[in-house]
């Protein structure tokens, strides 16, 4: 088997991948970024943010569901696809409730991160200031709605990982749908969920935060403050 | 370029600044006069208008407006109309221009409620009433970022923004460039 047999084009140069793998999953390997906000590369893709949508052939799809195939021809940062990126990232910012200065997760925030590499400097819509109220009654784990992009990586960790099922996607239309608690009183007290749980470490952004902890790390000296989230492709994700 | 004989080029025409803080903390003002001594440079180039550095009370023709802050009461909608329609660039300055900031953390709870539970029943207050003062400007039901008011030429996020982010706004601004910040001057917090 020859070398061309195992290669794509991607952004113009030779990519190898292993037969199985996403276009996503062989970027990573190669070291090379696309931005994505719900795929973990220890879960399978959820393909809902498409945020990694690339070009392939022309045509428009998720990185991190189309399986590489040998010879295809892949466009992942170009202006294109950056604008387009942009503009959904935005939509993720007037969506929510994202004030990075009270945001615990600040510095360590992938949403924050990836809009600094996209350039994003406004919001460019008019905002939702949707009432998402917080839930304070873990003794251990504050969960604050207001940043949740509903990626789902916490459901399906507690769900695959923890063996819990704490958390669960639920409702309709974007000022509907949020995470719900899986106890009868829906409060995160009532749940076995616990510190040492996947689920709670595995938040992108500023919603699952641990009590106590929150400025352990100084604002400034924090992940995508030292290193923008392009150059951190190979590092291992939370 | 810079030899003994342009050693006294034409004085270029001082470009008019005119600065405000909306429902803002002056922090991005304080953070603009963290240029230090380069601000004696700029004072070269620019000259101010209205702005909290001048006292001057309103907005003549100008080239730049810098918005601190965003909208929390019907003088802040005044003043910044009052700015776009005098200013050829408006530019966005820090957190709360751009999405509302912390004022706009107030945004889900109802305005009555908040101006009762402040002025009539939290426990420690002298009960006094709302103020209703005719000098008083209005509360909006809501904190608002300027760009839903009027159009905003460019954004300079941070709270602050640092005050090498707001020198490389002003310098490629100056040099007629789209302004740009790199990595470690783009920051939201």
């Amino acid at each position: 088997m020859n070398d061309t047999n195992n290669s794509f084009q991607l952004d113009g140069e030779d990519l190898p991948f292993t037969p199985g793998q996403t276009i996503m999953q062989a970027a990573k390997a190669a070291g090379v970024y696309i931005p994505h906000l719900c795929w973990h590369p220890d879960f399978p893709a959820h393909g809902s943010c498409k945020l990694c949508t690339v070009k392939v052939n022309g045509r428009f799809g998720s990185s991190c569901t189309m399986e590489a195939q040998a010879g295809m021809t892949v466009e992942n940062r170009t202006a294109e696809l950056d604008d387009k990126r942009r503009t959904m990232l935005q939509m993720f910012f007037v969506e929510g409730n994202h004030f990075c200065p009270s945001c615990e997760k600040s510095g360590d925030c992938a949403l924050q991160a990836t809009a600094y590499e996209l350039k994003m400097m406004s919001p460019h819509f008019d905002m939702f200031y949707p009432d998402r109220p917080v839930d304070a009654s873990h003794p251990d784990i504050l969960l604050d709605f207001n940043r949740c992009i509903m990626c789902s990586l916490c459901v399906t960790a507690s769900r695959e990982v923890d063996g819990k099922n704490v958390f669960a996607m639920g409702g309709r239309g974007i000022l509907g749908r949020r995470i719900h608690i899986n106890s009868e009183s829906g409060r995160l007290a009532d749940t076995d969920f616990a510190l040492s749980d996947r689920a709670a470490n595995i938040c992108p952004v500023g919603v699952i935060l641990k009590k106590r902890k929150g400025f352990a790390v100084p604002i400034g000296d924090r992940r995508y403050d030292k290193t923008p989230i392009n150059e951190q492709v190979k590092e291992p994700t939370a | 370029m810079n030899g003994p004989m342009n050693a006294a080029p034409v004085a270029a025409k001082k470009l008019k600044v005119a600065t405000t803080s909306l429902a803002g903390c002056f922090g991005c003002h304080m953070s603009f006069l963290d240029i230090d001594e380069r601000i004696i440079k700029l004072l070269d180039l620019i000259e101010f208008d209205r702005s909290p550095l001048t006292d001057i009370k309103h907005c003549g023709p100008c080239d730049l407006g810098l918005i601190e802050g965003g909208l929390c009461n019907a003088e802040n909608v005044h003043v910044l109309r009052e700015f776009r329609s005098n200013c050829k660039i408006i530019v966005a300055v820090g957190a709360c221009a751009i999405n509302g900031g912390l004022p706009a953390q107030r945004n889900h709870l109802d305005l009555r409620d908040i101006l009762e539970e402040v002025y009539q029943t939290e426990a420690g207050l002298s009960h006094g009433g709302i103020p209703n003062d005719p000098e008083l400007p209005l509360p909006l039901n809501q904190v608002h970022p300027i760009h839903e008011v009027v159009k905003v030429d460019y954004f300079l996020p941070g709270c602050p923004p640092p005050a090498d982010a707001i020198w490389k706004l002003l310098t490629d601004l100056l040099a007629g460039r789209t302004p740009t910040l790199g990595h470690g001057l783009l920051h939201y917090d």
